[in-house]
């Protein structure tokens, strides 16, 4: 193994989330686009991790913080949608354009 | 390294496996047209990245990743579908008309960053079939030399739970609070 290949990998992982970031229209679907970006994120992490192996563990450590702040996002994320979908009857993000210019 | 030097080590079929998969999973998460199955295929790429992980010696991260990720993401996702798409089934409305910008986008992306990656890093080999990295280790690290970061990301994480709970909670109706404040 080299760590080439998980670089590239992670690599086309972060394209494919802005791929979907850029294309889908619901909501919720952008947000699992982001998640998407983010584990290619962790690959990365994981990957330098394995090729400094710091005395300490960093990358992981880091990896755990990357998802932990996913988690929260989330959690926070989902609660926007839910409020939106309750007060627009949608989780469409083109009828959103009340502060569109 | 050669190409046949490469496929030659047994753990990079292994890779080799569990990459096609995550790219497969992947891809569909971005183009499935049903909302749920897009939720579902993001629990194998996710599945796959924690194999790559275990891969890379990082057992402990792996397990979080599905815990965290496969067992509570996932269902989140799943409810706030239920809750905003009832019912779910097929839709074509799913996905933008134009996409050829999007996908020069991300293809520009992926090319940058595989290029940049390979440029910038000297091919090391990773020696990730060794031991796991103990999870007392990280542990410690985490306790230790990271432990402000740490309290920082769990006082958001406590932010997170009770902005979640503000935000998503119905506001009474004016009878309602009424009949709340006779009680």
């Amino acid at each position: 193994m080299i760590v080439h290949q998980f670089l590239i990998l992670a690599a086309a992982l972060f394209a494919m989330g802005v791929y979907g970031l850029l294309v889908r229209r619901n909501i919720v679907l952008i947000l699992l686009s982001v998640e998407l970006m983010l584990n290619a994120v962790n690959i990365n992490l994981i990957a330098f991790e394995s090729m400094l192996a710091t005395p300490q563990a960093i990358g992981q450590v880091f990896a755990i913080f990357v998802i932990t702040v996913a988690a929260a996002e989330v959690g926070i994320g989902l609660a926007i949608v839910l409020m939106i979908f309750r007060n627009r009857r949608s989780a469409n993000v083109d009828d959103l354009n009340l502060m569109r210019w | 390294m050669t190409f046949t030097d490469w496929i030659g080590e047994p753990v990079n079929w292994v890779f080799t496996a569990i990459g096609l998969v995550v790219l497969f999973a992947g891809l569909r998460v971005v183009t499935a047209k049903n909302v749920v199955h897009s939720a579902l295929y993001l629990v194998g790429a996710l599945g796959g990245t924690a194999g790559l992980f275990v891969l890379l010696s990082a057992e402990f991260v792996a397990w979080v990743l599905v815990l965290v990720y496969i067992g509570a993401v996932i269902v989140l996702f799943l409810f706030g579908i239920m809750i905003t798409r009832a019912p779910t089934g097929l839709d074509e409305g799913l996905d933008a008309e134009k996409k050829v910008w999007p996908v020069a986008l991300s293809v520009a992306v992926f090319v940058a960053m595989a290029w940049s990656s390979i440029e910038s890093f000297e091919p090391t080999v990773l020696l990730g079939t060794g031991e796991a990295t103990s999870t007392e280790l990280v542990g410690e690290s985490l306790l230790g030399r990271f432990v402000i970061p740490f309290e920082v990301v769990s006082f958001v994480l406590l932010a997170a739970l009770v902005g979640g709970i503000t935000i998503a909670r119905r506001d009474l109706t004016p009878v309602e609070e009424e009949e709340r404040a006779a009680v």
